[in-house]
């Protein structure tokens, strides 16, 4: 459901800041969308101005404890019964203070691994303590979606994350985002950052400790395809959603899915996340640590558990 | 939600008292339970306060809890300050020949969350129900483990005795 992307993306910072000048960029969407035709166009088109128009701001105290508590028991139904969750090494999670907590994506739009994972994290640490997520903006933006920010989704930037971290705050980062999310069902075992190591950035500047968090089994809710990068490409949706993908996957209700836009029905694969201990990356890789080898560590770290936890599956779906 | 479980223990209950009011060792007899550590200072009794978890599904649910009721080798109670709304307590009955009829009841569930809180609460009544049975179990296998070393300690003290007969003064000491 929730689709972060690499919180420091300097590259991407939003529709406001794009280097292509305003006037420019908006006569090229223009064009691209009055190309598309008929339903599909009109569509598009929508998403735009929600995505353009309805960006939430960060505004931290959305987050809403009780309404947490309360929505508990229905996520624990969903987690327990539909994904028979299991989330292993939450005692490796700092008992407090701000923490980073960085995870590998999976399940498309409706992504199973943050439903299963908050649920655990709030139900352990109490929903007392601050937890936010960094999510898409266009997630954010879609209509009936808003319940999300109550539960602290907030749209992924720099200074969202420098907000929440410095709130004390428990923050969870999919640095692959929707690169990795709409990944092959087949590259399920496969941790893919795309090279994104903002995240590495903003735990150096804040010096917070890295948890890694690692989930199998959303690659298994359907049968994703393919990414669709050059579709989207082609429709001009990276310019104008930040979407680089229009992922095709076979799914249920809708047979073949393009987009994922309206989300699907997941099949009840089963869910397995582990966290790991935290890296103190100033601990481990000098007062100045560098980057590229910091970010070689926590996926070789997050790929092996990935492979144990994979060998640990028997049947695809079934776990 | 409210579950209960119940066993007879063959020993009296300061016995099991004495280990329902021993927090380092909860973890050894009650099933599901992940976490139960002391949450300040405080020494056990009335207002000592506990941080527990327990495993059902595939959550770790629990939060802070308070001990509201200490009536020694009679009923130990406690109420929850975060985390799910619960209400705890052993309930021990002393039997003829020393033995202890011991009672777990946990009431359970989260106030305001309508339907799906109420249907969570059943789903989650046979786990909770077979966590409580089990540590039941558990707890009369300690216990009566205990007792019986206790009282075959107290029959080795007592040959010792009489094995060292009314020796000289000192004889007894010698030998140990």
């Amino acid at each position: 459901m929730i689709d972060a992307v690499s919180a420091t993306a300097t590259s991407r910072n939003g529709h406001s800041t794009n280097p292509v000048g305003d006037g420019r960029l908006q006569r090229d969407e223009r064009t691209v969308i009055q190309s598309l035709a008929g339903l599909p166009g009109r569509f598009a088109r929508g998403l735009a101005d929600q995505a353009m128009q309805r960006v939430p701001p960060a505004d931290l105290d959305e987050r809403d404890p009780d309404y947490i508590r309360e929505a508990l028991p229905g996520m624990w139904l969903l987690s327990s019964l539909w994904f028979r969750g299991e989330v292993r090494g939450l005692g490796n999670i700092p008992e407090e203070g701000p923490v980073l907590l960085v995870g590998n994506h999976s399940g498309g739009n409706l992504s199973p691994d943050t439903t299963v994972f908050t649920l655990a994290f709030s139900a352990y640490f109490g929903v007392e303590r601050r937890f936010y997520q960094l999510a898409h903006n266009l997630v954010l933006s879609m209509p009936g979606l808003g319940f999300l920010r109550r539960f602290g989704t907030v749209a992924a930037s720099p200074a969202n994350a420098e907000k929440a971290l410095r709130s004390g705050a428990a923050v969870l980062v999919y640095p692959g985002g929707d690169h990795e999310v709409h990944r092959p069902s087949w590259q399920g075992g496969r941790v893919d950052f795309a090279g994104r190591k903002g995240f590495l950035r903003l735990a150096l500047e804040h010096d917070v400790p890295i948890v890694p968090v690692v989930s199998i089994g959303g690659q298994e809710t359907a049968l994703f395809l393919s990414r669709g990068e050059s579709l989207s490409k082609l429709l001009g949706l990276d310019r104008m959603l930040r979407l680089k993908v229009l992922p095709i996957s076979l799914a249920l209700p809708w047979g073949v899915n393009v987009g994922d836009f309206l989300g699907h029905l997941p099949l009840p694969a089963k869910i397995t996340i582990e966290a790991l201990p935290p890296i103190r990356l100033r601990d481990e890789f000098g007062p100045e640590p560098d980057v590229d080898e910091a970010y070689d560590h926590v996926i070789r770290m997050m790929q092996e558990t990935l492979d144990a936890l994979a060998a640990e599956r028997r049947l695809p779906v079934i776990g | 939600m409210r579950v209960c479980a119940t066993i007879e223990v063959g020993a009296p209950p300061a016995a099991v008292w004495e280990l329902i009011t021993d927090p380092s060792r909860y973890l050894h007899f009650m099933a599901g339970v992940t976490r139960w550590e002391v949450a300040d200072d405080s020494a056990p009794g009335l207002g000592a306060r506990y941080r527990m978890l327990m495993r059902v599904g595939s959550a770790e649910v629990g939060g802070l809890i308070e001990v509201v009721e200490f009536d020694e080798d009679c009923d130990l109670a406690w109420t929850s300050v975060t985390g799910i709304d619960q209400r705890g307590r052993w309930r021990l009955r002393a039997l003829d020949s020393g033995r202890t009829h011991v009672e777990l009841r946990l009431a359970y569930g989260v106030a305001g969350s309508g339907i799906l809180g109420w249907l969570a609460e059943q789903v989650g009544a046979p786990t909770v129900r077979g966590h409580l049975r089990r540590s039941l179990q558990q707890l009369k296998r300690q216990v009566e483990h205990e007792q019986l070393r206790r009282q075959a300690a107290e029959r080795r003290a007592q040959r010792e005795v009489s094995a060292a007969g009314p020796s000289p003064a000192g004889g007894a000491s010698d030998r140990s």
